[in-house]
């Protein structure tokens, strides 16, 4: 009774290694079915989804201009203190001085990708960049401006309702 | 529960003491455990924790309801959701505001999913901890699936700050449920081969079985909840016990054992794997059509008061109490995470066995050492 237990066991567990090894063996076989990815070889053709959040960018047009009033509620929403905003003062051509933005300076170094200053935009001058990869030898490079130099605030073409 | 259950370490100065981490791999992450070694055998475990402890409760302190949420992803990345869905069931809770039926459903989905991703992983880490490297990426080729329909609708695989107080940050992606269906299909044909590979296995269940026992007494006297709660028969399943978001429209089973050991605990999670896969199929094709945000103010000041919402993370009870002032800060943040709980039983089912079960054992714990540190 007793050596058929023995064999038993070695009978079975033989047989539960065996349906281990089929599985790996099947994919083995077939290796049309493994799904891999090789990360450098594919970087030009890489698609990233529309929503994906590679880092913060401020959208500017042909003609270089941005929507960004340089009214603070991003840099307000922000946990972390990754943006800042310098703003400056001119005078337009009606005489009046207003407030126009000079830097935005977005710490990618300190950002967690929480949406809430893009969210909360209420002109929606900034939103996702599809950049992903953001290793560089100095942290100090992580540091950007978003506005591009010589960019300028896009004129309002008339009261338009809110697209939401 | 009459016995008090003791669990006093008397420390000898001729004990053999060795250290398991900081940067041990089968800790998962930044744990101590000192073991004290009779022979091979270990006398005790203390573990020894707060090596990434980055002050998330005190930060809350300082911050808006909405900017608490990414804070709660950071303590258990593998259920991001699950934690975000925590603070904003409890802001939404103490407001009074009812979110849309479309939210609600959503969520539920979510939290599911998420839960099949955590628990994937978990059977990756799982297997290679006790020396089975192949279930490492087996695992991963099945969670990459359900991370790809994140990042179609979030924007991000792992730390989606996807809710927000009221509702959600966007609206699901228009593929996500044709994607969701899709990978529903897949994955029923695929989990067998989980149990062929792994559960079946005679070293496997050899190195598991009658291993790192707890009684129900244990668990519910150390709070120990979640799949490793249940394995010891401890009915803690707060989707079924208080039902939150939609779980009260979906019926599914609250999988519980008796025996308690290393293997209970495996196979209990794998349970849970195809039942999230019914939840998820019951309510995919029925989400309801409205908005997926409800009208909220931009500054959220909450009634002076105190408020606690729990909900079911993927590895136990998760709970956050908040204590208000009327101001858009709240006075006093304390979250009650899974893990921190779950760890500390470790000394009481963990001593007397050898070195390479005291791996096992927390193998099958589930340990994720930012929830735990916070």
């Amino acid at each position: 009774m007793n050596i058929f237990k023995y064999f038993g066991e070695i009978f079975g567990a033989i047989k539960s290694l065996w349906a281990g090894m089929r599985v790996t063996g099947y994919y083995f076989i077939h290796p049309g079915q493994i799904v891999t990815q090789k990360y450098p070889e594919n970087r030009k053709t890489l698609k990233m989804t529309e929503r994906f959040k590679g880092e913060v960018i401020m959208m500017h047009d042909e003609n270089n201009q941005h929507a960004c009033t340089g009214c603070g509620i991003c840099e307000l929403n922000c946990p972390n203190g990754s943006i800042e905003i310098i703003t400056d003062k001119i005078t337009n051509e009606a005489g009046k001085s207003i407030k126009i933005i000079d830097k935005h300076i977005y710490h990618l170094s300190m950002c967690t990708f929480c949406e809430l200053c893009i969210k909360t935009c209420p002109s929606d001058a900034i939103g996702w960049g599809q950049e992903y990869e953001h290793a560089v030898f100095d942290r100090h490079k992580l540091t950007k401006v978003l506005n591009h130099p010589g960019s300028s605030l896009r004129k309002k073409p008339s009261k338009e309702p809110n697209q939401e | 529960m009459k016995e008090v259950i003791q669990d006093i370490i008397i420390r000898n100065s001729d004990d053999y003491i060795i250290n398991m981490g900081p940067q041990h791999p089968s800790t998962h992450g930044v744990l101590r455990l000192e073991l004290s070694l009779q022979g091979e055998k270990v006398k005790y475990v203390v573990p020894h924790i707060g090596y990434i402890h980055r002050g998330i409760e005190k930060m809350c302190e300082r911050d808006t309801y909405q900017q608490i949420i990414h804070l709660t992803d950071r303590f258990d990345y593998l259920s991001a959701h699950m934690n975000n869905e925590a603070v904003c069931l409890n802001v939404e809770n103490a407001l009074e505001v009812e979110v849309p039926e479309r939210v609600k459903y959503i969520r539920t989905i979510l939290d599911e999913l998420n839960r099949l991703a955590s628990h994937q992983l978990w059977w990756c880490a799982f297997g290679m901890d006790l020396g089975a490297l192949t279930t490492f990426f087996y695992g991963l080729r099945d969670r990459e699936v359900i991370l790809d329909i994140f990042e179609e609708s979030f924007g991000s695989r792992l730390l989606h700050s996807f809710n927000t107080p009221g509702g959600l940050m966007h609206d699901i992606h228009p593929n996500f449920q044709k994607r969701t269906k899709e990978f529903i299909k897949y994955f029923r044909k695929k989990l067998p081969e989980y149990d062929q590979l792994l559960s079946n296995n005679v070293i496997f269940q050899m190195r598991t079985k009658g291993i790192g026992y707890m009684s129900k007494e244990v668990a519910i006297s150390y709070g120990v909840t979640g799949p490793s709660g249940r394995a010891s028969g401890f009915s803690c399943d707060v989707r079924k016990n208080h039902p939150y978001s939609a779980y009260d429209k979906v019926d599914f089973k609250e999988i519980l054992d008796t025996t308690g050991d290393t293997f209970t605990r495996y196979k209990l999670r794998i349970a849970e794997m195809w039942e999230s896969m019914n939840i998820i199929e019951q309510l995919i094709d029925n989400i309801p059509e409205g908005d997926y945000t409800a009208k909220m103010k931009p500054i959220i000041k909450l009634p002076v008061g105190e408020y606690y919402q729990r909900v079911e993370t993927s590895r136990g009870e998760m709970g956050v109490f908040i204590i208000s002032d009327g101001n858009k800060f709240p006075v006093r943040v304390k979250f009650r995470t899974p893990n921190f709980a779950n760890l500390f039983v470790l000394n009481k089912i963990g001593s007397g066995n050898k070195i390479a079960d005291i791996v096992a054992i927390s193998g099958s714990l589930d340990l994720v050492i930012p929830d735990i540190d916070r």
